[in-house]
């Protein structure tokens, strides 16, 4: 999902737009205080939240579930009235942009969303009346102009472009360029290139198909364009490598000018260890200068200089290690986990298990668990940060690994482009934070 | 090496929790997901080199023990009426019924030292001590225990069942070769041979079973020879056995494994009227077949 003022680029996958920066010291340290919850009552697999994303100024945030419906959320205003309301997520919009059953099975269709409102209408025509029905031109002694008169507040979504019929696979990513002319989707094999005015037509820039499926080893899993160079892009693949491309190279980019990859440790090898090493997201900063990946136990941030390895790795809930046998029973060891920067490149965030979401403080090397739980959550209500007992005695506050409720996962989640205000998607619910320090 | 320790569950579960995973995506909403199908195989490749090296290491072993016992039955030549006394209570001892026990027992003696009161075959016998084992404990052969008393579920059930809970209680594979009708069993690491006439029996009471042991077979057939710590005389054991040598693949390419399922692959990929006719397990079974060419057929239960 994309969101660019007021458009919307729905499809598959979650994209960050550039914004500004800010600094932030010590963030680890900052207290997180629940803004926004968004609770739904029944929670089929329609309802499930598969995408969460702010536009480049902030004001505006999308959810889009499982059943394609999309969910928008606006900020206030910040009132003198109402001070300690600054700054609330309100909902502002809503609408079905796919067919949850019709369009599964063909998960390869993009539609871009205009969003308008309509806060006047027009009143006193002539020739019809205020119903609509059209008048009888004999009865019409006088003329008038018609004049827009105020109205609650209407929202409306149309659909602007949909662009179809480009992928065999399902579609696992879609990015806009920074020249916002142009984005790209992506599936398990090729990457296309869009004009973001012409849908009959598309650009197929990387293919790995081979001739022989029976030759496949890897898929494409991630893509996203460079926040700044347009003609640059990566993509990620199932085999934990990630490759950057220039489009001015050559007009299929097969042949890759960086190729970012860590060699395995044979010490760590196991049954899984080609699914662990797959890649389920790639992110740059928004500086430009690094890149984020995120494998089922790790975050790991890398200089775009720098190939043969990273330049951080985080761990994410390395207690799992020894569980894998039954994550990969319960298909747990399948789930694709995002992750985000924050404003200012320096705190990187990702989800887990049990409504966990950890955040890494780049600068301190610190880190902090927290819940998003409806049981945890009163309005204003300050996250305390959680820990997972790994062995021996556990603590009073401390959750053991068996304890843990695979159920809930948190999948998706979004960062302000420049202030600390997160979202958080736990299955069906959705959740805003913001920094308690900053609300005041 | 892949480390196995960690692991809860052992190669052979694996393997089968794997191709139920990939049975099970034919038939889920949303289509095929190759990415997911993908990274399974790969789970299976590594679950299969675990589980041959395993099965290679202890049929080296067996090999061994053989020649052994064959040197210790000519001595036992000696005193015949040693070894039926000897046998009957040994395996009175093990299952409790020795006409029961002795049945499948008998089929590991050389024919020339069978008591006749072991002649008649008991398909549903559980228990197959071989009285081998008496002979080894005359002998005094290393590793008495070697061979043990088997699970106490039916002996054709235990090995028709797919379930991985099953397989946990009773990691047997059978195999059987349909030229020489000899059927094989490793049990728990252990290997052995067992009358080929209760598995004859096993095979017609069970049809669907055997639908799926084809399509394990051609699974297993194909990647016996990619093990590279296949030493020569192993291998020459292995041929005797009766499967046939093909060209040598890289293990570390998964494209053997996937021609093993044939378009069964391709057909994850492939348009949804071609996933109607993958959805009955017979499309991949045949696929397997078909590609074996001139190779002997032996089917591997789990």
């Amino acid at each position: 999902m994309i969101m660019n003022g007021r458009k919307i680029t729905v499809g598959g996958g979650e994209r960050r737009l550039s914004g500004g920066a800010e600094k932030s010291e010590l963030f680890i340290l900052r207290e997180w205080q629940l803004m926004l919850c968004l609770y739904l009552f029944k929670c089929t697999e329609s309802d499930i939240i598969s995408t969460v994303e702010f536009n480049s100024t902030g004001e505006l945030l999308a959810t889009g579930d499982k059943g394609g419906r999309v969910v928008v959320f606006q900020r206030e205003q910040e009132s003198k009235n109402q001070p300690h309301r600054r700054g609330e997520y309100n909902v502002y919009s809503t609408f079905q942009s796919h067919e949850p059953e019709f369009d599964y099975l063909k998960n390869k269709t993009v539609k871009l969303w205009k969003i308008s409102e309509r806060d006047k209408r027009p009143e006193g025509y002539n020739l019809k009346d205020e119903d609509g029905r059209i008048r009888d031109p004999a009865t019409i002694t006088s003329l008038r102009v018609p004049v827009l008169r105020p109205m609650d507040l209407m929202v409306e979504a149309t659909p602007r472009r949909v662009f179809s019929n480009a992928h065999t696979y399902h579609i696992n990513s879609i990015s806009v360029n920074s020249d916002y002319e142009t984005f790209m989707s992506t599936d398990d094999l090729r990457i296309n290139l869009w004009n973001l005015e012409i849908t009959n037509r598309s650009f197929n820039i990387v293919d790995i198909k081979p001739a022989n499926m029976e030759e496949l080893t890897e898929v494409i899993t991630a893509a996203e364009f460079h926040p700044h160079q347009c003609n640059t892009f990566v993509y990620s693949s199932s085999k934990g490598s990630i490759r950057l491309c220039d489009m001015r190279a050559s007009a299929l980019c097969d042949n890759h000018s960086k190729f970012f990859e860590e060699p395995e440790d044979p010490s760590n090898r196991s049954f899984f260890s080609e699914i662990i090493s797959s890649i389920s997201d790639v992110k740059f900063s928004h500086s430009g200068r690094y890149l984020m990946t995120r494998d089922y136990l790790t975050v790991k941030v890398w200089d775009l200089n720098m190939e043969s390895k990273p330049l951080e790795t985080y761990q994410v809930h390395d207690y799992l290690r020894s569980k894998l046998c039954s994550l990969y029973e319960n298909d747990c060891i399948f789930d694709k986990f995002e992750c985000v920067w924050n404003g200012s490149d320096s705190v990187i965030m990702t989800g887990s298990y049990n409504n966990f979401f950890r955040m890494f403080d780049r600068n301190t090397k610190r880190d902090v668990t927290l819940e998003a739980s409806r049981e945890n959550s009163k309005p204003r209500a300050i996250l305390k940060p959680r820990k997972v007992c790994v062995g021996g005695k556990r603590r009073k506050d401390e959750i053991s690994v068996d304890s843990l409720d695979f159920s809930k996962k948190i999948l998706h989640t979004a960062w302000h482009p420049y202030e600390n205000i997160i979202a958080v998607a736990a299955t069906n619910n959705l959740y805003i934070f913001q920094d308690k320090c900053r609300a005041g | 090496m892949i480390n196995t320790m960690e692991c809860a569950v052992d190669a052979q579960s694996l393997i089968s929790i794997s191709l139920r995973k990939i049975h099970n995506s034919r038939t889920q909403r949303g289509g095929i997901k190759l990415h997911k199908n993908l990274l399974v195989s790969y789970v299976l490749r590594n679950a299969r080199q675990v589980y041959m090296n395993e099965k290679y290491a202890e049929i080296y072993r067996m090999q061994q023990y053989e020649e052994v016992m064959t040197v210790c039955n000519e001595i036992q030549e000696l005193n015949p009426l040693d070894l039926v006394e000897d046998c009957e209570e040994q395996t009175a001892d093990c299952c409790g019924s020795a006409n029961e026990s002795a049945s499948l027992c008998g089929a590991l003696l050389p024919v020339s030292h069978q008591a006749p009161s072991v002649q008649h075959l008991q398909p549903s016998s559980a228990c197959s001590v071989p009285l081998a084992l008496q002979s080894e404990e005359v002998c005094k052969a290393p590793e008495p225990s070697f061979y043990r008393s088997c699970c106490a579920e039916a002996y054709p059930v235990s090995n028709c069942d797919f379930s991985p809970v099953n397989s946990m209680h009773c990691n047997k594979t059978t195999v059987l070769d349909l030229d020489t009708h000899v059927v094989t069993t490793v049990e728990n690491g252990y290997l052995h041979q067992d009358c080929c006439a209760s598995l004859q029996q096993c095979c017609q009471g069970a049809q669907s079973p055997a639908k799926k042991r084809k399509l394990d077979f051609g699974y297993y057939v194909s990647e016996i020879e990619e093990v590279p710590d296949f030493t020569p005389c192993k291998r020459a054991k292995f041929e005797d056995s009766s499967y046939a040598s093909t060209e040598p693949l890289d293990t570390s390419n998964i494209s053997n494994l996937i021609s093993i399922f044939g378009s069964g692959f391709s057909g994850l990929v492939s348009r949804q009227a071609d996933l109607e006719q993958a959805l009955n397990g017979q499309f991949c079974s045949k696929q397997a077949l078909a590609s074996l060419g001139a190779w002997t057929r032996a089917i591997v239960a789990f």
